[in-house]
C-alpha cells in the first residue's frame, strides 16, 4: 500500500464517518429524502463560490455551498406552506432547478471550474493525495485530508454539544417545544451540519453518492440496534467499511470508487437486513420454522390424547399409520414424533405412541387457549 | 431552421416524452409519489449498463428494457425495505435511489474501459443529450409513450378512484393492487423514455413539474392531464432545441429549467390559487378596510362640531389613527364620492359618506 493509497483510504473514511453521523439523524426523523435536495442543490453554491473565491477547498467557499443548502430547504418548505403543492412535490420542484443551473455552469464554464460533469458524479477522489497543503514550505499533507478532518470534527463537536436537545427533538418533537427548544431551530442546525458535511463529501463522492453514505450506513445500524448511541457507533463504522472494502473493490476492478463505495454501504445494508434480530430476513425464517415445528407437535399431542385409552388407539396412535390420520407426510410425521420423544412428549411401546405426562400437560394448555 | 431534419426530430422526441412524463406524472403526484419517480430514475442506470454490457449493442429497445427492469427492481427494493418495518419510505427512497445510482457508476466506469470503442456514448444517459436522439429512437418513444397513455385512457376511471381514494376503491371490488403495480409501471415507462434525452439524474423534475403546474390551473383530473401533458410537451421541446442548437448546454438541465419556469409562472397567475392574485387580494382587503376605519374616524371627529361635513386636516386623522396610508384611503374615498377636499389636505364628509359612516357603525 503506498502512502497515496494509504491518504485515499483516510479521506474516504473520514468522510463515510461524516456522512454517517448527521445521516443517522436524518433517516430516524424520515428527513433522508432531505439529503438528496440538499447534496444535489449545493453543487450551485460550489460552483458559485469557486467564481468568487477561485479556490474549490477554501472554508469561506464550504460554507457558502452549506448556505445553498439551507435555501433549499428554506424553499421547499416556503413552497409548501404556500399549499399550492405537497411536501413531496415541492422538494421534486425545488432541487432539480438548483442542480440544473450548476451543471450548466459547470458544463458551460468547464475549462475555468476545475469541475466537469463527471467529477459531480464521481468526485475526485483518486487525485486528492496530488492536491497538498503546504504550510510555509512544509507538507502536512493532502487537503482534502483536513478538509474531511475539519468537518468531521464540527460533526463531532455540534452533535456532542447538542446532544441531548438533537435526540429529544428527534424522538419526540412535541416535548422538545414544551420544555423550551425550538425544534424548528434544531432542525436547521441539522440542516446545516448535513449541507456543511455535504459539501465537504461532494469533493470525494460526488453529489448523488454523498446520499449513499448518508443513509445507508444509519439505515443499516438502525435495523440492528434501538439505542441511539449504539446506532451512531455502527453507522460509522459501516459507513468506514463500505469506504475501505469500497476503496479496494475500485481498485482491484479499476472502476469509480465513489460508485464502489456507495455499493459497498448497499451490500451492508443488505446484509444487515439478513442478519437483524426480529425482522431480519433470517430469523423471521427461523422463527417460521419453529413455529410450525411447535404447531405440528402440538397438533400430534392433541390428536394422541383424543384417541388415547380408546379401542381405536391401536390404529390412530400407530406409528405406522398415523401419518394417514394426520394427512401428514410419514417423513413429517416420524420427524415430528422423534423431536418430540427426545423432548419427553412421547414415549414408544409396541410400536404405539404414548404421551407422557409433560406430553398431557402441552395438549391440554393448548385445548385451554 | 426549424425545418431541419435533426431538429425537428429532436423536437418531435422530446414533446412525445414530455407529454407522456407529464400525463403520468399527474398521477404521481396526486399519489403523493413525485420522489418514487426520483428514486426509479436514477435507478435505471445500472440497467442501461447491465444491457449494453450483456448484449454489447446500444439498441435503445434493448437499453429500454435494460432500465425498465432496473427501475422495476427499484420500486420492488423500496416496498421490501419499508415492509422490514424500520426504516421509513423516505430512508428507503434515499437508499435504493443512491444505492443503485453508485453501482451503476461502478458499471459505467467498468463499459469505459472496455477495448471497443462502441461504449462511448451511454454517458449521455446522466445527463441526457438531445442531439443525439434518432429517428428510431424517437419511433420507440412515440409507441412506448403512445402505448402507454392508451392503456392510461383505457382505465382512466379505475385510476381516478384509486388515486383519490383507494379504500373506496377497494370497496367497489377493484383489484387495488393490481392498480397500483399498473400505474407505477406506467410511470416506468414514462420514466424510460425520457433517460435518452433528459436523463437519469434529472428525469424525476419532468415528472413533477409539468404536473404541479398544471394543477394551478385546474381542480378537475381531465384538464389536469391535459394541461400537464401539454406543458411537459412545450418544456421538453423548448428546452431540447435550445440545447441542440446552443454548444455545451446540457438537454437535461435545459429542460428542466424550461419546466420550472412553466412552474414558476403557474404558481404566480395560476387563476383560483396565484400567488399575485392572492397577493392583489390581499392588497385589496388591506385598502378597503383602511378606508373604513378612515371613514369612521373622520365621521368620529366630524361628531364632535355641529356641522357634520366639517374639514378636517388630514393630519389629525393620520394622528388619531396612527396609521400610515390615510392619504391614499381618503383619495380611494374621494373617487367613492364619500370625501371631498375641503382644501390643502384638509377632508370633510359628503352626504354619501355621511349615510356610510352611519350604515358601518350601525349595529348589526
Amino acid at each position: 500500500m503506498s502512502p497515496a493509497q494509504a491518504e485515499i483510504q483516510l479521506i474516504a473514511v473520514l468522510t463515510a464517518v461524516a456522512c454517517a453521523l448527521p445521516g443517522t439523524f436524518l433517516v430516524l426523523r424520515r428527513m433522508a429524502m432531505l439529503s438528496d435536495a440538499i447534496s444535489h442543490a449545493i453543487l450551485l453554491g460550489i460552483v458559485a463560490g469557486f467564481f468568487l473565491t477561485g479556490d474549490l477547498a477554501s472554508p469561506l467557499l464550504v460554507v457558502g455551498a452549506a448556505l445553498t443548502g439551507l435555501v433549499t430547504v428554506a424553499g421547499v418548505e416556503l413552497l409548501q406552506r404556500t399549499r399550492l403543492v405537497r411536501e413531496d412535490a415541492a422538494t421534486g420542484l425545488v432541487f432539480p432547478v438548483l442542480f440544473s443551473v450548476g451543471v450548466i455552469l459547470v458544463s458551460r464554464y468547464a475549462g475555468s471550474v476545475h469541475l466537469d460533469t463527471d467529477s459531480v458524479l464521481l468526485g475526485e477522489l483518486a487525485f486528492a493525495p496530488f492536491d497538498r497543503f503546504v504550510v510555509a514550505g512544509r507538507d502536512l499533507g493532502p487537503r482534502g485530508l483536513w478538509l474531511i478532518g475539519a468537518i468531521l470534527a464540527v460533526d463531532l463537536l455540534v452533535i456532542g454539544l447538542l446532544w441531548k436537545e438533537l435526540a429529544l427533538s428527534t424522538f419526540d418533537p412535541a416535548l422538545t417545544a414544551a420544555l423550551g427548544f425550538s425544534p424548528v431551530a434544531l432542525t436547521y442546525v441539522l440542516m446545516g451540519l448535513v449541507s456543511v458535511t455535504a459539501v465537504g463529501a461532494f469533493d470525494v463522492v460526488g453529489s448523488i453518492l454523498v446520499v449513499a453514505l448518508m443513509v445507508a450506513p444509519p439505515a443499516a445500524a438502525w435495523l440492528l440496534t434501538d439505542r441511539l448511541p449504539r446506532m451512531l457507533g455502527l453507522a460509522a463504522g459501516f459507513g468506514a467499511a463500505s469506504a475501505v472494502a469500497g476503496y479496494w473493490t475500485a481498485h482491484l476492478l479499476d472502476v469509480s470508487i465513489a460508485g464502489a463505495m456507495a455499493s459497498m454501504a448497499g451490500l451492508v445494508f443488505a446484509g444487515a437486513s439478513m442478519v437483524a434480530p426480529e425482522r431480519g430476513v433470517l430469523a423471521v425464517v427461523r422463527r417460521r420454522a419453529r413455529q410450525q415445528r411447535e404447531f405440528a407437535e402440538t397438533l400430534l399431542a392433541m390428536h394422541l390424547q383424543t384417541h388415547e385409552g380408546r379401542p381405536e388407539a391401536a390404529e390412530e396412535c400407530s406409528l405406522e399409520t398415523l401419518h394417514r390420520h394426520l394427512r401428514w407426510t410419514r417423513e413429517r410425521t416420524l420427524a415430528t414424533a422423534a423431536r418430540m420423544r427426545r423432548r419427553g412428549l412421547v414415549e414408544e411401546g409396541g410400536g404405539l405412541l404414548r404421551l407422557t405426562d409433560d406430553g398431557r400437560r402441552r395438549a391440554a394448555e393448548a385445548l385451554q387457549r | 431552421m426549424i425545418l431541419d431534419y435533426t431538429v425537428r426530430t429532436v423536437a418531435l422526441g422530446a414533446a412525445v416524452l414530455g407529454a407522456v412524463s407529464g400525463a403520468l406524472g399527474t398521477f404521481a403526484v396526486l399519489r403523493r409519489q413525485s420522489l418514487l419517480g426520483d428514486a426509479m430514475s436514477h435507478a435505471a442506470l445500472p440497467g442501461i449498463a447491465l444491457a449494453f454490457l450483456v448484449t454489447r449493442q446500444k439498441d435503445p429497445w434493448v437499453l429500454v428494457a435494460g432500465a425498465a427492469v432496473a427501475c422495476w427492481l427499484a420500486a420492488l427494493a423500496v416496498m421490501a425495505v419499508v415492509r422490514q418495518g424500520r426504516v421509513k419510505y423516505d430512508g428507503a427512497l434515499a437508499l435504493v435511489l443512491s444505492v443503485f445510482f453508485g453501482f451503476g457508476l461502478v458499471l459505467l466506469t467498468a463499459i469505459q474501459r472496455l477495448p471497443d470503442a462502441t461504449q462511448a456514448g451511454l454517458d449521455k444517459f446522466l445527463f441526457g443529450q438531445a442531439a443525439a436522439l434518432l429517428a428510431r429512437d424517437v419511433t420507440v418513444m412515440g409507441l412506448l409513450g403512445g402505448t402507454a397513455i392508451a392503456i392510461l385512457l383505457a382505465g382512466w376511471t379505475r385510476f381516478q378512484v384509486l388515486s383519490f381514494d383507494p379504500d373506496f376503491a377497494h370497496s367497489l371490488g377493484l383489484r387495488v393492487r393490481g392498480l397500483d403495480v399498473l400505474l407505477t409501471s406506467l410511470l416506468v415507462v414514462a420514466i424510460v423514455i425520457g433517460l435518452q434525452t433528459v436523463g437519469v439524474v434529472l428525469m424525476s423534475a419532468l415528472v413533477v413539474a409539468p404536473a404541479a403546474a398544471a394543477r394551478q390551473w385546474s381542480d378537475r383530473l381531465g384538464p389536469t392531464v391535459a394541461l400537464a401533458a401539454l406543458f411537459g410537451a412545450v418544456a421538453g421541446a423548448s428546452g431540447a432545441l435550445l440545447s441542440s442548437v446552443t454548444e455545451r448546454l446540457p438537454t437535461g438541465p435545459t429542460i428542466v429549467l424550461s419546466a420550472s419556469v412553466i412552474v414558476a409562472l403557474s404558481l404566480a397567475f395560476g387563476p383560483a390559487r396565484g400567488l399575485v392574485w392572492d397577493r392583489i387580494r390581499a392588497a385589496r382587503n388591506r385598502a378597503t378596510v383602511q378606508a373604513d376605519l378612515v371613514l369612521r374616524a373622520l365621521h368620529a371627529l366630524a361628531r364632535g362640531h355641529e356641522d357634520p361635513h366639517h374639514p378636517h386636516a388630514e393630519a389629525v386623522l393620520a394622528l388619531s389613527l396612527e396609521r400610515k396610508g390615510v392619504r391614499r384611503a381618503l383619495e380611494a374615498l374621494e373617487e367613492r364620492g364619500q370625501v371631498t377636499r375641503a382644501g390643502p389636505r384638509a377632508w370633510a364628509l359628503t352626504e354619501d359618506g355621511l349615510a356610510a359612516a352611519d350604515r358601518a357603525e350601525a349595529p348589526r
